[in-house]
């Protein structure tokens, strides 16, 4: 405990900076993934291409896509804008794909009904399919800020000061203490970002919270009677 | 554009494949112990994660386990993972084998989730229905389990292991960093000469190995996929069953 104690200013200015680099890619990907999301129910053709271009970004390992962006986007080499793009990349490629099943999650009835009752298409997106897309979205954003906080730490390689910080100079220095408390800070943060994602998700969403812990349970052992119990296969 | 082109000279260069020249060149052998530790960590993950996720799958039971387990094993940040276990391991082992052992069990217990929760989420998408008829026509377990569940799950579970696989590649380029071998190398050697062929080389190389077996791993997953099942693609969205844009039906045509 001598190193965390000694380091507090340290370890509360790389946690301060994880948080700020953690943010904006989890924000800019939901922004920029909902009309994609939008786009890729329109027609198959739309979200095969958001799919597939989407799984291809997501495929590229980040401590390449770090080393390649300033080159594409004409960054300089150490500039923490290099990692937010890369990050928010990588948001973008897990929600749109997310927000493609949630819009397409809406009972179809749900949307007939409300163009029979007279929303324009806009105000029906708005005020009927995205609340209803709103559970299937709210898991999607979750994911996103998982991995983005536990992927921010790469980006010690390319200068960018967060916690990462942390495990490097840990480990050059031999401190086995300093790259724990990363680490353990890292998952608190990634824990405080998912309950304050669900908070926000509950504030928004007052009808949702009967849905909790998922829409169904898998019957444990199945027999020919619970068939009738179970909900349809594929509705987990 | 020009980095790019002079990048992919770089990686064409015969030079940069000739045999003994200085570490970390030629690039075939950083290329295949990329790939030996991917395979390497991947199998040993297999072996762990495979079994337990049919079990799981088969008898529904630690359901709530996977999904706490993947989610909390996602938040765990890999760098500092890997430089943990290098560190621990470093107490123990001698200076050589200490990397190579330290940073296999990083790669395991990244592929880990991925592999469970691909082996268990594909048994469970298997139809109720279809696994009653099985033991109806007096299957025993071990028979509905390998003969049905499994070839049934197949593409979802090849699945899995696809994302367990990517996961592994990237994290075997971070590897490098901590004086493992493998593609990462060459892209800190080039950070450390301030040579952008070099940088830019070993990452389109990286990628490009990255992309091929991703696409290797689709293929394997269409392949495997049980005809007429075609709505159990991993790719269909889950909770489509009421507003299916095709009919449920096979096509008999």
């Amino acid at each position: 405990m001598k190193w965390t104690r000694e380091n507090l200013d340290l370890i509360r200015e790389l946690t301060f900076n994880h948080v700020q680099l953690s943010i904006l890619p989890i924000v800019l990907s939901f922004v920029i993934a909902l009309p994609l999301g939008w786009l890729a129910n329109r027609n198959r053709v739309l979200r095969s291409v958001v799919i597939t271009v989407g799984s291809l970004l997501y495929t590229i390992p980040s401590l390449p896509l770090f080393v390649i962006l300033p080159l594409i986007i004409g960054t300089r080499v150490l500039d923490a804008t290099n990692l937010v793009v890369a990050l928010t990349i990588y948001g973008v490629a897990i929600m749109a794909r997310s927000a493609a099943d949630a819009l397409a999650s809406v009972d179809k009835t749900t949307i007939d009904a409300s163009t029979a009752v007279g929303y324009s298409s806009t105000a029906r997106f708005l005020r009927v399919e995205l609340p209803l897309a709103g559970p299937v979205l709210l898991a999607g954003i979750r994911v996103v800020s998982v991995s983005t906080i536990a992927l921010v730490s790469v980006g010690v390689i390319i200068g960018s000061q967060n916690l990462g910080y942390l495990f490097q100079n840990g480990k050059q220095r031999g401190i086995l203490e300093e790259v724990i408390v990363g680490i353990l800070i890292s998952l608190l943060l990634a824990l405080i970002f998912d309950l304050v994602i669900v908070l926000i998700g509950r504030l928004l969403m007052p009808w949702n919270q009967s849905d909790r812990g998922g829409p169904s349970k898998r019957i444990a052992v199945p027999g020919a009677e619970s068939q009738l119990l179970a909900p349809s296969p594929g509705d987990t | 554009m020009e980095l790019f082109l002079s990048a992919l000279r770089w990686i064409f260069d015969p030079d940069h494949w000739q045999s003994g020249s200085i570490s970390p060149l030629p690039i075939q052998d950083r290329f295949l112990e990329h790939l030996r530790y991917t395979g390497t960590s991947m199998a040993i993950a297999a072996v762990i994660a495979l079994p337990l996720g049919f079990f799981i799958g088969h008898y529904g039971r630690g359901r709530q386990f996977v999904i706490t387990f993947t989610g909390a094993m996602r938040a765990l940040p890999t760098l500092g993972l890997l430089y943990f276990l290098l560190m621990v391991f470093g107490y123990w082992l001698s200076f050589d084998t200490a990397p190579l052992v330290g940073s296999t069990i990083a790669f395991v217990i990244l592929a880990i989730p991925s592999m469970l929760a691909g082996a268990y989420s594909g048994l469970e998408s298997v139809d109720r229905q279809t696994i009653d008829a099985a033991r109806a026509s007096g299957m025993t377990e071990w028979q509905i389990l390998v003969r049905v569940e499994i070839p049934l799950a197949l593409p979802l579970i090849v699945g899995g292991v696809r994302a367990a696989a990517l996961q592994v590649i990237a994290t075997v380029t971070i590897a490098s960093y901590a004086g493992l071998g493998g593609l990462g190398r060459i892209i800190t050697s080039g950070i450390g000469l301030n040579d952008y062929d070099r940088i830019l080389g070993g990452a389109l190389l990286v990628t490009a190995l990255a992309l091929v077996v991703d696409g290797l791993f689709a293929l394997v997953q269409r392949v495997t996929a049980t005809p007429g099942l075609s709505e159990h693609r991993p790719a269909a969205p889950r909770r489509t069953i009421s507003r299916s844009p095709r009919p449920r039906t096979p096509k008999i045509a």
